[in-house]
């Protein structure tokens, strides 16, 4: 009996939930998240199967896009502009940049507009606000995957035909560089999404701020061709060793160093802690403003 | 146990704080403070009204309360007297600025049916997904994913995109998976504003349901029927502020008598206004079973009497008096007047006349109808029209013991004669 009554206790405690005023700056509420996990994975089924609804080509479009966009910068930057890749064959080199440029953008742009296109749901129904961008984030993976599946099968057919293209160890390094690519782009996010919440015009400047942000990366041209002048320019800008290390991995050549690296693991761990506090202050009181 | 407990809770909303071009007055802002300046837009400027410290109005003022396990609360009050604002911070929406609560419990709040559908996903997608998003796990949701399915009725549906729906069906599947939420607590919005009254019902019945398991409930409503016949406690807000707090019947009765002009009022409605000198006055209507008391809750297999009381201080040629009967959803059920059959009024200038109309019974629908009073000078005017008379609430039934029926599509639904002629010789 006793024993029971202790557990019921001990359930009923789990549920107690204090609200007021007072905020706590250093609260993730992540344990809240876990609970709704099953909300999560909902959420990434829903996008995907809404996506691709009522389109003929379905999830093909995956591979479509990335491949049509490849093709046009080999011909525009490679063919006409003829930029050096370095010494890769332009198709590779360009697939490798767009495939993981556009698992950051792709999050960034569809985070940030989290609390703008659910607002009608958030003014419903309480749930952490966070399921979404993160959900969002896996959706992004997913389509990552398939994309990425697909240069590895144009990578093994480059190699097999005897392309100068040497994958080594730094392979390794892969999934890091890919997580850090998708946690800058839900930081970005997310901060973003917050502040839309106030300064609307926000929104606006991400859709051409993002394909803006693309020419400040590494991702038509190599860092090496960067000018000295400008080199430093570059590397601030977190995503340009990422890909740097993400490209040299897989097609041998490119800038890697572990100082761009550490600086770019610090720059997403701030932006990142920085988005999830700012996220869970807006959502506490969003509705009032949107 | 308190399983909820609200100490001292307010609510402030900025006016005016929605909108783009805030980013430059934020920005200006902060420039003048850097620089020691006034601050632009202080209270009572009127040029920065969009963002100014005053435009702050207070939806909630220090609401204080306790609930204990199992309660069943309504609450009432006009609108804007801040019930949306106390279930939105209850369910979490948005934060109180001062105050405190605390909840002890799973929170279920149900303040619209089918948030969050999505139109492309089919019934069966829909169902995980705004389950979900009501805040049951995947497993739970499995394990009652039939009892769903049979409580909608759109079993044959379930594999259809949500968008080829009806809104009935829509509405149906999603009131489904609500009532299969099984929350600690339930906070219940306006949701039977939505749907037939057959929905509307079932509702209640299901609310009904849900508090004898023990669950608490807090239920807001402007069907003061639905309130008093659900609730043992209701709180009556006013102005963002407990104006009472006590037995629902009580509590209903202060809310009727201080709005006068408000929400659908019950069994009774005295008109105390017209003027002395009128040769006729409207006294009162009121609505009465045929045994003679006065009622509001009706079953549709029961006559209504509807019941004038008025004065009429001399003959007047031609006066024809009567009721309009509104459906909730605002459309005219039918008119009807005293001497459609005779006349019925041959003398004057007592203190009271009472006439009664009565509503057959096997006619009415399942839902609320509103009276609304009229008299006429046949051929010359109207003296009395468009007047909020008592409502009635109507529960529907079949007399066949082998169909539960709750209400059917249309403004009633009368019972009519069917029958199966035998072969002619």
């Amino acid at each position: 009996m006793n024993v029971t009554r202790e557990l019921d206790h001990a359930a009923e405690d789990r549920w107690v939930t204090i609200l007021g005023p007072e905020t706590r700056w250093l609260d993730f509420r992540l344990g809240e998240l876990w609970r709704y996990r099953d909300l999560v994975a909902l959420f990434v089924r829903r996008d995907f199967l809404a996506q691709y609804k009522q389109t003929i080509l379905g999830p093909a479009w995956h591979v479509i896009q990335p491949l049509l966009t490849t093709v046009t910068f080999t011909i525009v930057f490679g063919r006409i502009a003829r930029i050096p890749t370095d010494s890769l064959p332009p198709f590779l080199f360009y697939f490798a940049g767009y495939v993981i440029w556009s698992y950051f953008a792709t999050t960034l742009t569809k985070v940030s507009s989290t609390f703008i296109a659910n607002a009608s749901m958030f003014g419903k129904v309480y749930f952490p606000r966070m399921a979404i961008p993160v959900s969002i984030s896996i959706s992004s993976m997913i389509a990552f995957g398939i994309q990425f599946a697909l240069f590895l099968a144009f990578l093994v057919y480059f190699r097999f035909r005897g392309s100068p293209v040497d994958p080594n160890a730094w392979m390794l390094a892969a999934p890091i560089v890919v997580l850090l690519m998708g946690a800058l782009g839900l930081g970005f996010g997310i901060i973003v999404s917050s502040l839309t919440t106030r300064y609307r015009d926000l929104s606006n400047l991400v859709t051409f701020g993002v394909q803006l942000l693309m020419y400040a990366t590494p991702i038509v041209y190599p860092l090496s061709e960067v000018p000295d002048g400008y080199r430093l320019l570059v590397l601030l800008n977190p995503m340009s060793s990422l890909v740097e290390a993400f490209r040299f991995g897989f097609l041998g050549a490119g800038t890697v160093s572990f100082g761009h690296l550490a600086y770019s693991f610090v720059f997403t761990l701030v932006i990142l802690i920085c988005g999830v506090l700012l996220f869970n202050r807006v959502e506490r009181n969003f509705m009032d403003t949107v | 146990m308190s399983v909820i407990r609200v100490e001292n809770v307010s609510k402030q909303y900025r006016l005016g704080m929605i909108g783009a071009g805030t980013l430059r007055e934020d920005l200006q802002r902060w420039w003048h403070r850097t620089r020691n300046d006034a601050e632009p837009w202080k209270v009572g400027d009127v040029a920065g009204a969009g963002n100014g410290t005053g435009d702050r109005i207070w939806a909630l003022r220090d609401v204080d309360f306790r609930i204990e396990t199992g309660e069943v609360v309504g609450l009432v009050g006009e609108n804007g007297a801040g019930k949306s604002t106390l279930l939105k911070i209850l369910s979490r929406i948005t934060m109180p600025t001062q105050g405190r609560i605390e909840l002890h419990g799973r929170v279920g709040s149900l303040l619209e049916v089918g948030t969050g559908f999505h139109p492309e996903l089919t019934g069966r997608e829909n169902v995980f997904l705004n389950g979900a998003i009501l805040g049951m796990t995947r497993s739970e949701i499995q394990r009652k994913f039939d009892d769903i399915v049979e409580f909608s009725g759109v079993q044959r549906f379930m594999d259809t995109p949500v968008k080829r729906y009806s809104s009935g069906m829509r509405v149906r599947l999603a009131f489904a998976i609500a009532a299969h939420l099984e929350p600690e607590i339930l906070l219940v919005d306006e949701v039977l504003a939505v749907g037939d009254a057959a929905f509307q019902k079932r509702c209640l019945g299901k609310l009904d349901e849900v508090s004898k398991e023990g669950r608490t409930v807090i239920f807001v409503s402007h069907h003061m029927s639905a309130i008093a016949s659900l609730c043992k406690r209701a709180i009556l807000l006013k102005d963002g502020q407990v104006v009472m707090d006590g037995p629902a019947a009580e509590t209903i009765d202060r809310y009727l008598s201080s709005n006068p002009s408000s929400g659908p009022r019950y069994g009774e409605v005295r008109f105390a206004n017209a003027s002395e000198d009128e040769p006729f006055q409207l006294l009162a209507v009121r609505t009465r079973s045929i045994e003679g008391d006065i009622r509001a809750d009706f079953k549709s297999q029961e006559p209504v009497v509807v019941e004038f009381e008025f004065k009429l201080r001399r003959p007047m040629p031609f006066l024809k008096i009567g009721f309009e009967l509104h459906a909730l959803t605002g459309g005219l059920v039918f008119q009807t007047f005293h001497n459609d059959r005779e006349e019925l009024l041959t003398e004057t200038g007592r203190d009271a006349h009472i006439l009664q109309a009565v509503i057959p019974a096997d006619l009415l629908n399942g839902g609320i109808y509103h009276i609304h009073p009229c008299a006429t000078i046949h051929g010359r005017g109207w003296l009395l029209r468009d007047v909020e008379g008592p409502a009635i609430n109507v529960l529907f039934d079949v007399p066949n013991p082998d169909y539960v029926v709750l209400g059917r599509p249309g403004e009633i639904a009368p019972l009519l004669v069917w029958q199966a002629p035998t072969a002619r010789e």
